[in-house]
């Protein structure tokens, strides 16, 4: 039987990798320079972490890949974790509530069941979280740094779309619906679930103009929040929903002051989950490739103090798709075996290190001589006593001879300028 | 054409059988007398049929070893809920097997919505034989914190003081279990024909399903009453704080009987409670008495829910190859209701040992062998120790011998006698070990002195029959 890799995994063969790791070194550089530190959680938690908050949806709970651990007679189960922001929420809470804010940034995989097999259950994500501010420029500091990231892994007219998970849920909540059909409409909704809506307007009809052009129409500036003000303010009364647009607004008006684009998108907060505040979706091509939003919710339902939080995430494997790989700039040299002494194989590992030390990339022939990759070779000839050290470039026109490896990197630093400096 | 059909053992066997016969399908030797698995269905003889138990026939169609399948379809939702995209189609009620789901608490816990339920921040125990759609309605409730207990049976005997709710099949005709309350109806279930979905789309099964329709009258629909949302009789007493009660775990099913007998030589005497057939009296003093099944016995003593109580070393040894950190341990080992655990194979495999066997399934290329059994970690050890690479296991609820050959190539099972072996065609290839009844407890120590000096005394009785 021949091995197979299991159904709905991926494999990152070196081309993947180079691509990878390209975004996880813009991703981490970015985040650095920003005044973000690196955190990693571990990718078993316990499954109740999930269930807590009460904010994950079923469906995606029902998702999970849960087991019973070896001690696991209780029923208590763990996870592949299925989410980075709820394990980053309990570090921070466990380990670093003293800050306000803790600026934190990770790039994990997460874990949920893919049952046609076509998809990956396990995605990679690189993502950036605010943790104890409810400062809106909060949220304003995360759009930028993602868009930043995204401008430099080459992606240019990324479109950023915002919506209000707060303003949707104040509206909900307020329709007249009993528990249960909240419940489900909501659910409905976060699963994407655009019926649950004509639920709603049966039962509220003149919500229904309101609630459609909140759907439908996509604004460009704070005129479109105001104008939303106005005409909800009057159909559906309430405080907090007032208080939802305010904090729309400031966010809006400060993007438009740093002279970002975005276009007010209500629907595009399918998903919305454990957000309470503003959510940002970043598409490229029409293709999301970023997401967040604030979290006022989480980190107190998790039991930590009444702190807020917001982050983003990027979609990795998504992004891959999008960006080539960073060529490396590094030369590479084979050091081979001549005709001679078996016993120089010592001298060829110290020319190895010698070139490493030198900052180029080094192999040891294992007898299968060059693949063609290499821009010099190092043969080295002669007995084990007096080694004899030949540099050649690929094409056999350039050499020189030495009689130690300090030579050769003499000589291969005076003749590779020109060439280490090319792709 | 050739169908194959799985069909149920248990209480929709009867029916089932009538049903057959009114479509002049009658099966032969399918009835609670026979002692065979594979009934010959007299008018239509391209039929090959096989005999379950109900809880399996969605997993063997799922997995295409049948084309149909007849049993409740609360398990078929029950493979679903953790599966939806599972092969499994169904296709014809049948009207009878009437039976609802119900999410049940104990009726001292009465008034306690759904709503309560969510809110609660403490963990909330779910004691079911559907551990899936436990887990679903759990999820759906947006329930916090929660453990699900799957259970071989007896769930109705948990609530109140080993899990806060139970997920019971509650018969049409029937009330809920005494002392408990519905929380959430959640599903009402009755016997369906279910197909393998393959079969379903590309295979002529009219001539069987246009029979069975024809035959079947659906009779009238029987609401579950209100008042049958609260059980009969006094509410069970809420979990006791007295420390000092001993709490007696003993297994129902075929070992009650052997373990009364045993009980009463060291001078216990155990009665059935009329009132509460779960909750048995006795002549101890301060000694609570609850009738599990004997496979849950370790998962609670684990958990603390019993102080002691009677099982097979079968089942503790597949509890502890599960959990090896568990607190459970063997007291002692009472010496009757002794059985072998055994490797099994058809006699048409020509081979004697394990060793064989693990050698003929290499040269035939490493196809995946596919181990049935009740012990599924004892099987899933035996497999590892054996090098029996790739293997797949079939859980099993009984009726394990009936997967040789067709549906699985080895079975790890119990004998007593062997005679059953011998009458499918089965033989033994390996002896794993020999179980008899046995005496568990915990090695966390709990309650105060007198509940230990019970304990002591209790322990001491034992030990002196068993000498």
């Amino acid at each position: 039987m021949r091995a197979q890799r299991c159904k709905g995994s991926r494999d990152l063969g070196p081309e993947d990798m180079e691509r990878f790791r390209h975004i996880e070194d813009v991703f981490r550089s970015s985040c650095l320079s920003w005044g973000f530190r690196e955190i990693r959680t571990p990718t078993l938690e316990y499954l109740h972490l999930f269930t807590s908050t009460g904010t994950l949806t079923p469906e995606m709970l029902s998702r999970t890949y849960s087991f019973l651990d070896w001690d696991g007679w209780s029923g208590e189960r763990v996870v592949l974790r299925p989410d980075g922001t709820i394990p980053a929420a309990r570090l921070y809470i466990e380990s670093l509530s003293d800050l306000r804010p803790a600026k934190l940034f990770y790039v994990e995989n997460v874990f949920s069941f893919e049952d046609t097999g076509q998809q990956s259950r396990e995605r990679w994500q690189c993502s950036a979280e605010i943790m104890g501010s409810a400062e809106p420029l909060a949220d304003v500091e995360l759009m930028a740094l993602c868009l930043e990231i995204l401008e430099k892994l080459g992606l240019r007219e990324v479109k950023l779309h915002l919506s209000h998970a707060g303003m949707i849920k104040t509206l909900l909540s307020g329709v007249g619906l009993d528990p249960s059909e909240q419940g489900e409409v909501f659910g409905g909704l976060l699963d994407g679930d655009t019926g649950a809506l004509t639920r709603v307007v049966e039962k509220r009809p003149e919500l229904k103009d309101p609630l459609s052009m909140l759907l439908e129409v996509k604004g460009r500036g704070p005129g479109f929040l105001h104008n939303l003000k106005s005409t909800l303010g009057k159909t559906f009364p309430n405080p907090g929903l007032e208080a939802c647009l305010d904090d729309f607004l400031t966010v809006a008006e400060s993007l438009s002051d740093i002279g970002c684009p975005y276009a007010i998108d209500i629907a595009s907060a399918r998903s919305f989950e454990y957000y309470t505040g503003v959510i940002f979706r970043c598409y490229y091509q029409d293709q999301k490739v970023a997401g967040g939003g604030r979290y006022g919710d989480l980190i107190p339902l998790l039991g930590g103090e009444e702190v807020s939080a917001s982050g983003f995430a990027l979609r990795v494997d998504s992004l891959m798709d999008l960006v080539r790989g960073q060529q490396t700039k590094d030369t590479r040299v084979l050091v081979r075996k001549g005709t001679g002494d078996p016993g120089v194989d010592r001298s060829r590992f110290e020319m190895a290190g010698l070139l490493r030390r030198a900052g180029y990339v080094a192999e040891v022939d294992q007898g299968h001589g060059a693949c063609g990759t290499h821009e010099w070779t190092v043969i080295v000839g002669g007995t084990a006593e007096t080694p004899e050290f030949l540099l050649m470039d690929r094409s056999g026109t350039r050499t020189a001879t030495a009689a130690s490896p300090p030579e050769i990197i003499s000589a291969l630093q005076a003749a590779d300028v020109p060439e280490a400096s090319s792709p | 054409m050739y169908l194959k059909l799985a069909l149920p053992k248990g209480s929709l066997m009867a029916p089932t059988s009538v049903l057959f016969r009114r479509a002049g399908m009658e099966l032969a030797g399918y009835d609670d007398t026979s002692r065979s698995y594979r009934p010959q269905c007299i008018g239509f003889p391209h039929l090959f049929s096989k005999v379950f138990h109900e809880k399996d026939i969605p997993i063997q169609v799922a997995i295409g070893n049948y084309d149909l399948g007849i049993c409740g379809r609360d398990w078929a939702e029950e493979l679903l809920a953790k599966y939806p995209s599972s092969d499994l189609v169904s296709v014809l009620g049948l009207g009878y097997g009437r039976r609802s789901l119900v999410l049940a608490a104990s009726g001292s816990h009465q008034g306690d919505s759904t709503q309560d339920l969510a809110a609660r921040e403490d963990r909330v125990r779910i004691a079911t034989e559907y551990p899936n759609l436990a887990e679903s309605v759990a999820l759906r409730l947006r329930l916090r914190r929660f453990s699900i207990f799957p259970l071989w049976g007896s769930a109705e005997a948990y609530p109140p003081e080993n899990s806060e709710l139970a997920l019971i099949a509650v018969p049409a005709t029937t009330s809920l279990p005494r002392g408990l309350v519905s929380v959430l109806p959640v599903l009402s279930s009755n016997a369906c024909v279910v197909a393998h979905r393959s079969s379903w789309e590309s295979k002529d099964l009219s001539p069987l399903l246009s029979r069975l329709q024809a035959a079947f009258e659906t009779p009238a629909e029987e609401e579950m009453s209100r008042g049958k949302t609260t059980g009969s009789g006094d509410v069970p007493p809420p979990p006791r704080g007295d420390g000092s009660i001993l709490r007696l775990g003993l297994p129902d099913g075929h070992q009650q009987e052997p373990t009364f007998e045993f009980l009463s030589r060291a001078g216990i005497r155990v009665e059935q409670n009329p009132s509460d057939p779960c909750r048995p009296l006795s002549n101890m003093d301060g000694v609570s008495l609850k009738m599990v099944r004997p496979q849950d016995m370790p998962l609670q003593v684990a958990n603390g829910n019993f102080d002691l109580a009677i099982t097979g070393e079968d089942w503790l040894s597949d509890h502890l190859y599960r959990f090896p950190s568990s607190p459970v341990k063997k007291i002692l080992r009472l010496g009757f209701g002794i059985v072998t655990v055994v490797a099994v194979v058809t006699n048409d495999v020509p081979v004697d040992t394990s060793r064989e066997f693990a050698e003929l399934m290499g040269r035939n290329g490493f196809a995946t062998v596919r181990i049935a059994s009740e012990y599924t970690n004892v099987a899933d050890r035996y497999a590892r120790d054996n090098h029996l690479s790739p293997y797949r296991l079939i859980p099993t609820w009984g009726a394990s011998e009936a997967f040789l050959p067709e549906d699985a190539d080895l079975l790890i099972e119990n004998v007593q006698t062997g005679r059953t072996l011998a009458r499918n065609n089965l033989k033994i290839i390996d002896t794993i070990f020999e179980s008899s009844g046995c005496l568990i407890g915990s090695t966390v120590k709990e309650g105060d002195g007198t509940k230990l000096e019970r304990k002591d005394r209790f322990i001491e009785a034992l030990r002196q029959t068993i000498n």
